[in-house]
């Protein structure tokens, strides 16, 4: 038998093409990004990166601030969104699927155009630009990404847990923070987890929305990285690729999200 | 007098319920007295569990009144009637354990700690759950969540535990043991249980009350041995138990025409001559080896062997006749068979022909069932003249290809007449069409129905 249809028919073997574009694009950057924090322009190891950062209160206090809208914003999308979610999978189907798709139309248009077009609209109603509208652009890039995990639970819902709830003399306001909630929130925690960790690393959005008068973390790293400052650039990847792990270990942590119903 | 311990909890009255252009339930009419074992009996679709989810109000009736207590609930919302429900799949809470779960409806009464302990615990014992409070729900096996699910509803002192089919998930042994505990429950607890079930067994076993429904409607209330033993109509007596229902004729009182033997019987007042249906259970036939005792004779069939009894089907003459006994004859012998006077059941029939409004067109055409059939010249005919159209049961004609037939129509209830089957079908045009055959059709079958015109009776 010939070796490639043989190679061919293991199913498995198709995944390769994957897993070498994975190792080159994606594990020997993380491991590059590692090896660059971890030393010095002459190539001698060295925590000195780590050291920089938390001797700049500058870039401390860019990580804490990134850290805090990157919280207001994930708290907007889940009161904006929840709302939203909650109403989509209430709806008749036809008519919830021609609102998914009004969700989905902006997320078609490329961010950059989107977020340019939030510029244009903020000077056209001469409104300031700056802190305000960095959060309103950040909450109008990523809330369908808290939209849907909840919507998919909520409409995984079986009905009867509600129902059941009404029986036992749960009126409405109580049959949503007894049961509905709790039992979303796999979902919410999954909308956390896809608005939080981007959020965090933004920085094309607050140059634009901002004209470049509020710094965020990624506008740090990115700055430090095409300045030729690898190796600090590199300690401040790392830094925020920790906090990101520590979210999704909170996120994966509760035993919700093993029953799935969220994206993750 | 001892109204008081006999007033009714639950009364039901004209009650309809549509969902869209769908009649679910239709006229209902039911009054349950306290303490009561009730069960709603039917096959799958017939209505039974929408009526229990408009008692526990998760529905609202279309038309009609519900009372619970004397107190009129037809458009109280669920969490303020008397009622707890036990459902199908349990519903447990996953997000919470055990002892969260029976105690969420104590918290929102806000109950006191100590109490709503003290009665969650009394629950748990009741159901024999005990040592079971801190248990996360989806460790527990299908019989111990249907338990905890009990303990949920019974915890809140309903005046009305309302359980739906709740025995369904489970095997039969533990289903057994099930239903006694649960009989045992509700003579402990002196509390009103409605229960909603297809098991026509279960509802035997469990009820003090059956009420049987078809078709969104009410069949027959009784007891569970008025319901066996005396079928109203030909839909009860084949669905609670086995049994032959063969046509007959009623010659007078006490005397019954049926598979071409005059039998004795103990019915009366049906006139003489009426057409009947005569239903006769196969426990009650007796069969013995040809003499002269027999009142009819026949050949066995068939024999299976079904663990306390042998199920033989004898042929006699043209008409089979399913027997239940202890003794197994064998296949091919020849066997005399005797049924007791008390043992025969008489029913009216429903109907003897199928009846349609129409409206005729002219001389050689009337229109009824939605389309228009050639009929035998109708003397001094009008068009557009409103008329009854008769049809009899063996003349319709069924066919496999539903795109052949004039009309078409779903196969909804079959009754095996010992020499023919008697089917219902439900037509496109949302009636009922009746059908005699020989032909063996299956539930749900989509047929063709044609009409032929000299079948068509047109009467002014």
């Amino acid at each position: 038998m010939n070796r490639l249809s043989l190679f061919l028919s293991a199913r498995k073997n198709w995944v390769l093409p994957y897993v070498i574009f994975s190792l080159v694009f994606v594990v020997l950057p993380l491991l590059l990004i590692v090896v660059y924090a971890f030393t010095d322009d002459a190539g001698h190891l060295t925590l000195a990166n780590f050291g920089k950062f938390f001797d700049h209160p500058e870039a401390v206090n860019t990580f804490i601030y990134s850290i805090g809208i990157a919280i207001i914003t994930t708290i907007g999308c889940i009161v904006l969104g929840y709302p939203a979610a909650w109403i989509l999978s209430r709806s008749r189907s036809s008519y919830a699927q021609t609102l998914i798709l009004l969700f989905i139309l902006p997320m078609w248009v490329n961010v950059l155009i989107r977020t340019l077009a939030t510029v244009a609209l903020f000077d056209f109603c001469q409104l300031p630009l700056g802190e305000g509208a960095l959060i309103f652009g950040m909450i109008y890039n990523f809330i369908p990404f808290m939209i849907f995990p909840i919507y998919n639970t909520l409409q995984k819902m079986d009905r009867s847990y509600i129902e059941a709830a009404e029986d036992l003399g749960a009126n409405s306001v109580q049959v949503f923070w007894k049961v509905i909630l709790p039992l979303s929130m796999p979902g919410v925690v999954s909308g956390i987890m896809m608005v939080f960790m981007p959020t965090v690393s933004t920085f094309a959005i607050a140059e634009l929305l901002t004209m470049n008068n509020i710094k965020l973390f990624g506008t740090t790293m990115q700055e430090n990285i095409n300045n030729s400052m690898w190796n600090y650039g590199a300690a401040l990847s790392l830094i925020m690729l920790f906090l990101i792990a520590a979210t999704s270990l909170f996120g994966s942590d509760g035993k919700e999200s093993e029953k799935g119903g969220g994206l993750w | 007098m001892i109204q008081s311990d006999h007033k009714p909890i639950i009364e039901i009255k004209n009650v309809s319920k549509c969902f869209g252009e769908k009649t679910a339930l239709e006229d209902i009419n039911l009054s349950v007295k306290k303490g009561e074992f009730v069960t709603i009996l039917g096959p799958s679709g017939c209505g039974k569990t929408t009526l229990l989810r408009l008692i526990a109000g998760f529905h609202n009736a279309s038309s009609g009144e519900i009372r619970i207590d004397g107190e009129d609930v037809t458009d109280t919302p669920p969490y303020k009637r008397p009622v707890n429900t036990v459902f199908q799949k349990y519903a447990l809470f996953p997000h919470l354990n055990v002892y969260d779960n029976i105690a969420f409806g104590l918290k929102l009464k806000k109950l006191p700690k100590p109490e709503m302990e003290k009665k969650v615990k009394a629950a748990l014992k009741m159901v024999g759950m005990t040592d079971y409070e801190y248990r996360d729900v989806d460790s527990l096996s299908g019989g111990q969540q249907q338990r905890v699910a009990i303990a949920r509803a019974i915890v809140n002192e309903p005046e009305v535990l309302l359980l739906d089919e709740p025995l369904a998930a489970l095997d039969l042994k533990m289903r057994k043991d099930m239903q006694m505990e649960l009989k045992e429950m509700h003579k402990r607890l002196g509390i009103t249980f409605v229960y909603v079930t297809h098991d026509q067994e279960e509802a035997l076993t469990l009820s003090d009350t059956i009420v049987v429904m078809s078709e969104g409607k009410v069949q027959q209330i009784g007891t569970p041995t008025d319901i066996y033993n005396e079928p109203v109509n030909s839909f009860v007596a084949d669905f609670i138990g086995e049994s032959n229902i063969l046509n007959g004729t009623m010659v007078e009182d006490c005397q019954v025409i049926c598979c071409g033997h005059q039998f004795e019987c103990v019915d009366k007042g049906f006139g003489r001559n009426v057409p009947v249906d005569v239903v006769i259970r196969p426990e009650d036939v007796y069969i013995f080896p040809v003499s002269e005792a027999a009142q009819l004779t026949g050949v066995v069939q068939s024999c299976i062997f079904k663990g306390v009894h042998y199920e033989m089907v004898v042929l006699c003459g043209r008409y089979e006749i399913m027997v239940q006994d202890y003794h197994a004859f064998e296949v091919g012998s020849e066997v005399g068979l005797l049924v007791k006077p008390f043992d025969i059941h008489i029913m009216q029939k429903e109907r003897t022909c199928n009846t349609f409004e129409g409206r005729l067109k002219d001389a050689t055409h009337v229109e009824f069932l939605g389309c228009v059939f050639e009929c035998l010249p109708v003397e001094g005919a009008v068009a557009d003249m409103p008329v009854q159209v008769e049809v009899d049961f063996d003349r319709v004609q069924l066919q496999d290809d539903a795109e052949d037939g004039m009309l078409t129509g779903e196969v909804k209830f079959i009754l095996y007449k010992g020499d023919h089957y008697h089917l219902t079908v439900w037509s496109d045009w949302d009636e009922n069409v009746f059908v005699d055959t020989n032909d063996v059709w299956d539930d749900g079958d989509q047929v063709g129905i044609t009409l032929p015109k000299e079948a068509i009776r047109v009467i002014k």
